[in-house]
């Protein structure tokens, strides 16, 4: 940047000099990089840095505490050739899968539960909101001992019922350890669906509703006609932030089956977490943290440049 | 809206699935909240009817702040939180206030940018951010996730703040133009004074975050003294195959009382901000 634009006759006045410097700092692009710029070194050194050393790891043999050496994509071929590593994949996508339905169905639900007059509907949007708002790892501790296996509370009711002693072991078989963490996963996450879509809900024009019941649309006929369509670019962009954090989930995993039974519910995350700082290899675990990047990387472009228009 | 009639379509439309979503959401709460009253005679008796306390006790309560470091990680908890939520904002707003208002090559760029950055998960980076923290010989300090969290919490507040600030009008900050302000000065006196909602919108979500922050947390500080309360709570009261169950409960209810309270407070804005971060953007 030059201060050409400066009418200044060769003068070199302290307080002239002190206004061309203004003026240099008022003009909008200086202005606004000089602003930016702490904010961007930052994020620079803290994110650009460590994913592009990320990558540079994941070329490495580099146990901890040791220099790493270049083995191009060894690391990775260990993976592809590693039958847990497809275990891992598989269970992240059947996760990611059937959690984000359940949540987009169930918080559609609540959202159209909640969108009608009662008392209190502030208090109970409230309560419902704190399955989100809760730190996950306190919560799931919680679900830890719901689904203890010796004293859960499903297994006593289920007993009483007459179903045979213990009860289903809920996170020592890998189909229901599998079904828990989804279902714990949907139990934080509806909430968010839920009350964005009650948000949403609330800006569609009741003129709208007014108009299809004129037009002979029955109750299913508005809700798909006009609610659905109306809600759908909301519901695209809460899916995908749910879908990026839920296929890279770790503390609901770490905190409650540690991916067992024998791998079961064991996810991209928590894998690249044994690996890396279970087993102290950093190369190997990098590479398997960059495993998810194409599948991210698809989803994390697509939602920028959907937010960007919207 | 939807127009209910008689008490029995009212119970089907609205109340049944109300309650239905109330207990699904509350009922861990409840269970840790019985739970940590439970003395452990009770606690591990299976014949007893396990959805009340016969015998309430507080003995969990006082074990977990005795026997325990629980005030420490809760005070690390706090800290590290409250620095990390100031550094976030005011980061994000150095982001925001030029995306939001100047007109400057690149902004688009820089805006597209911040939101990736935003929705890059953690599991991306905790392995090179980890060999990085100890090169700078960072472990066990809460430096180390004071300087991590803002990671995820600035493109996360600049993204929030630069959605409030475009709903802001402009006139008064033209005026203090013309009247011959700075733009630095224009800013920091006449329009961030207007923005405290879009604040306690970003600093609760902020808050919220630092709070509920695990993976970072665990693999930085591995020492009781620096702990925060989610890694103190399953690195210390899991000992082994023991389970503390009773202190267990009593620390995630205690852990999650800070944030609930601050929520409780702020939930208009809390909601605000859920849904302009995700609707507007």
């Amino acid at each position: 940047m030059s201060v050409r634009s400066e009418p200044l006759v060769g003068s070199a006045r302290p307080a002239r000099r002190a206004a061309s410097l203004g003026v240099w700092l008022d003009r909008q692009s200086v202005f606004s990089w000089l602003m930016m710029t702490p904010p961007l070194l930052f994020l620079a050194a803290l994110v650009g840095y460590p994913f592009c050393y990320g990558i540079l790891l994941s070329l490495q043999d580099r146990p901890v505490a040791h220099f790493g050496t270049f083995v191009g994509l060894k690391n990775f071929m260990t993976d592809f050739k590693d039958a847990i590593f497809w275990r891992v994949t598989l269970n992240t996508f059947v996760y990611t899968a059937i959690a984000t339905v359940l949540k987009m169905v169930g918080g559609l639900a609540l959202a159209l539960a909640m969108n009608q007059q009662f008392p209190m509907k502030n208090l109970v949007r409230a309560l419902m909101l704190l399955p989100f708002i809760v730190p996950t790892v306190l919560s799931t501790v919680a679900w830890m001992w719901i689904l203890d296996p010796a004293f859960s509370v499903f297994n006593w009711f289920l007993i009483a019922l007459g179903v045979p002693k213990p009860g289903p072991s809920w996170l020592g078989n890998p189909l229901l350890a599998m079904g828990s963490i989804i279902v714990i996963n949907t139990w934080r996450g509806l909430p968010f669906y839920g009350i964005t879509l009650l948000a949403g809900l609330q800006t569609v024009p009741p003129e709208l509703y007014e108009a299809a019941t004129i037009d002979g649309a029955g109750g299913w006929q508005r809700f798909r006609y006009v609610t659905l369509p109306l809600l759908q670019p909301i519901i695209l962009i809460v899916t995908l932030f749910s879908v990026i954090f839920t296929f890279a989930d770790f503390q609901l995993v770490y905190v409650l089956t540690h991916g067992g039974p024998q791998n079961a519910t064991q996810l991209f995350a928590t894998y690249a977490f044994d690996i890396a700082m279970g087993a102290g290899q950093l190369g190997l675990g990098a590479s398997v943290a960059l495993t998810m990047l194409p599948a991210l990387a698809l989803l994390i472009v697509a939602l920028t440049i959907y937010l960007r228009r919207g | 809206m939807v127009t209910g009639h008689g008490p029995i379509e009212r119970l089907v439309r609205l109340w049944l699935p109300v309650g239905f979503f109330l207990v699904l959401a509350l009922f861990p709460f409840y269970w840790m909240a019985i739970t940590s009253l439970k003395p452990n005679a009770e606690l591990y008796n299976r014949r007893i009817m396990p959805l009340v306390v016969h015998n309430p006790t507080l003995k969990h309560y006082i074990d977990l702040l005795t026997e325990t470091s629980f005030l420490v990680w809760t005070w690390n908890t706090m800290l590290v939180a409250v620095v990390s939520t100031a550094i976030s904002l005011v980061l994000g707003v150095m982001l925001a206030y030029p995306l939001a208002r100047m007109r400057f090559a690149g902004a688009g760029l820089i805006a597209m940018t911040v939101a990736a950055v935003y929705l890059v998960p953690q599991p991306l980076l905790f392995i090179p951010l980890a060999d990085l923290i100890n090169r700078l010989d960072l472990g066990n300090t809460l430096t180390a996730v004071i300087l991590t969290y803002p990671t995820m919490l600035v493109p996360f507040c600049a993204w929030l703040l630069l959605g409030y600030f475009k709903t802001v009008p402009m006139e008064l900050e033209e005026a203090a133009r013309i009247d011959g302000a700075s733009r630095l000065q224009t800013m920091r006196r006449i329009f961030l004074p207007l923005c405290t909602p879009g604040f306690i919108s970003a600093g609760i979500f902020a808050f919220t975050l630092s709070q509920n922050e695990f993976l970072y947390a665990l693999i930085f500080l591995t020492q009781s003294a620096v702990r925060t309360v989610p890694v103190g709570v399953i690195a210390e009261l899991i000992r082994g195959d023991v389970f503390y169950w009773g202190q267990l409960m009593a620390g995630a209810l205690l852990g999650s009382i800070p944030v609930a309270i601050i929520y409780s407070f702020f939930v208009e804005h809390y909601v605000a901000g859920l849904t302009s971060g995700s609707v507007k953007g």
